[in-house]
């Protein structure tokens, strides 16, 4: 008797409408807390009322991916599919593969689609596709699978057109995009940017302290901010920008407020800019995994190309800063 | 004596490559592209936007005939920097406490 004991696939139903608490969890999830907790329950889900005739939108099981969906589907009658990516969004679900082939097939079959519908076209986000062989679904389960437009507020066109335009097709990333990126970086970076603060203010005082902060400010606020407007192609060399202008003011106040002696100042002030430059630019080459536009090819040939620079710049500012004590030690100055 | 050709400064800009011959223009490379890199043409794909292929393998995955290779992988610097310094294979951004569990 144990098909008796097999209950029927649950139907979860589903509003188009945000809350108050979606909200509030949308704001956690961009502000880091908890990140890999922001999860809705893999499985089928209805919009208004659906039939057999309905669509059927498919969608990661992380809390933005699910109700940026479902937000855009407002008085559309439609069920939506929501595979198991262990709360990670389409794109990055789709480049590991959970957002894939074999988990679409398995999610038709635990929720038992085939006898639900008669339609049998999935509309999928664009941003899957990396995961998932359209071809392959289609052979073994019948569905046909269709790839939306890369943004869910794009559906309601793409629905009325048929088709998604190529502006539809394209991933932006606009300073919106990057904007809200920055309290996810800046949360990252606090802990190292705090304890690091607090220990270079007793071992060096507080211009250390305070550099440490301006690394960590500059890399995760205004590298996001002005990284189209910053001169140079790839990322390390425009973070190697950014860092020998963070550095100006360290290196200035070395020599302006200072009443010590040229030589000493002049050194100082070089060795600021190579202490902090190299930083920058490093947390600038980690930022090219938060974009949709660098390849692995290219930040394989950044890594290569900059790291041993950035060593090189870094170790040389610290041989200078140890020849400054020891030479203030010995009188050299 | 060395071998200069693994080394991983290579100078081309991605690892797409594109068999036009194969072709049957049935759209899709156009369509999961999110950068335009594909575009459709008269009775084939065109690849008309080479170097702004970013790897992601949407294309490679869906194309029908096999006519699009490309490595695709995840272009997590910190993974492929620890890759680099422990001399291990480079996986991709670790555990699952990074970007969840890898298929």
């Amino acid at each position: 008797m144990q098909t008796a004991l097999k209950s029927k696939p649950e139907i979860i139903p589903t509003t188009s409408r945000l809350t108050g608490r979606d909200k509030w969890d949308h704001f956690l999830a961009r502000c880091r807390y908890r990140r890999m907790s922001h999860i809705v329950s893999p499985g089928l889900y209805s919009l208004g009322s659906p039939g057999p005739e309905s669509q059927i939108f498919v969608s990661a099981n992380y809390t933005l991916s699910f109700d940026a969906l479902r937000s855009s589907l407002e008085g559309i009658d439609c069920y939506i599919l929501v595979l198991n990516t262990y709360g990670i969004n389409v794109w990055c679900a789709a480049g590991k593969g959970t957002f894939g082939t074999e988990e679409v097939i398995e999610r038709i079959e635990l929720t038992e689609l085939k006898n639900l519908v008669k339609n049998k076209v999935l509309i999928l986000p664009q941003l899957g596709a990396p995961g998932v062989c359209s071809q392959e679904v289609e052979r073994r389960t019948g569905f046909k699978v269709e790839f939306g437009p890369v943004r869910a507020r794009d559906i309601k066109h793409y629905l009325t057109n048929g088709k998604a335009t190529p502006e539809m097709r394209k991933v932006n990333f606009d300073i919106k995009d990057r904007a809200i990126l920055i309290p996810v970086e800046l949360i990252g970076l606090a802990p190292y940017i705090l304890v690091l603060s607090i220990l270079f203010y007793f071992i060096s005082g507080f211009w250390s302290a305070l550099a440490i902060a301006a690394i960590g400010i500059s890399g995760a606020v205004f590298f996001p901010l002005l990284l189209p407007f910053l001169p140079t192609k790839d990322f390390t060399s425009k973070g190697l920008v950014l860092g020998v202008v963070t550095s100006i003011p360290f290196a200035y106040q070395s020599i302006a407020w200072s009443d010590e002696i040229l030589t000493y100042n002049a050194i100082s002030a070089i060795a600021w800019i190579l202490l902090i430059s190299p930083w920058v630019a490093y947390i600038a080459l980690n930022f090219t995994g938060s974009t949709t536009f660098t390849s692995r090819t290219g930040v394989r040939r950044e890594i290569f190309r900059y790291i041993p620079i950035l060593a090189v710049i870094f170790i040389s500012g610290l041989i200078l800063s140890v020849l400054l004590g020891i030479g203030s030690y010995l009188g050299w100055f | 004596m060395a071998k200069s050709s693994s080394c991983a400064c290579g100078e081309s800009l991605n690892t797409l490559i594109y068999d036009p011959e194969l072709c049957i223009n049935c759209g899709l490379c156009s369509s999961v592209c999110p950068h335009g890199v594909f575009t459709e043409g008269d009775g084939k794909a065109v690849l008309s936007k080479y170097e702004e292929c970013m790897e992601c393998g949407a294309c490679q995955i869906n194309c029908p005939v096999g006519a699009i290779h490309v490595e695709s992988g995840v272009g997590c610097a910190a993974a492929m920097i620890r890759a680099a310094l422990l001399r291990r294979n480079e996986v991709t951004c670790g555990d699952a406490a990074c970007c969840g569990p890898i298929k």
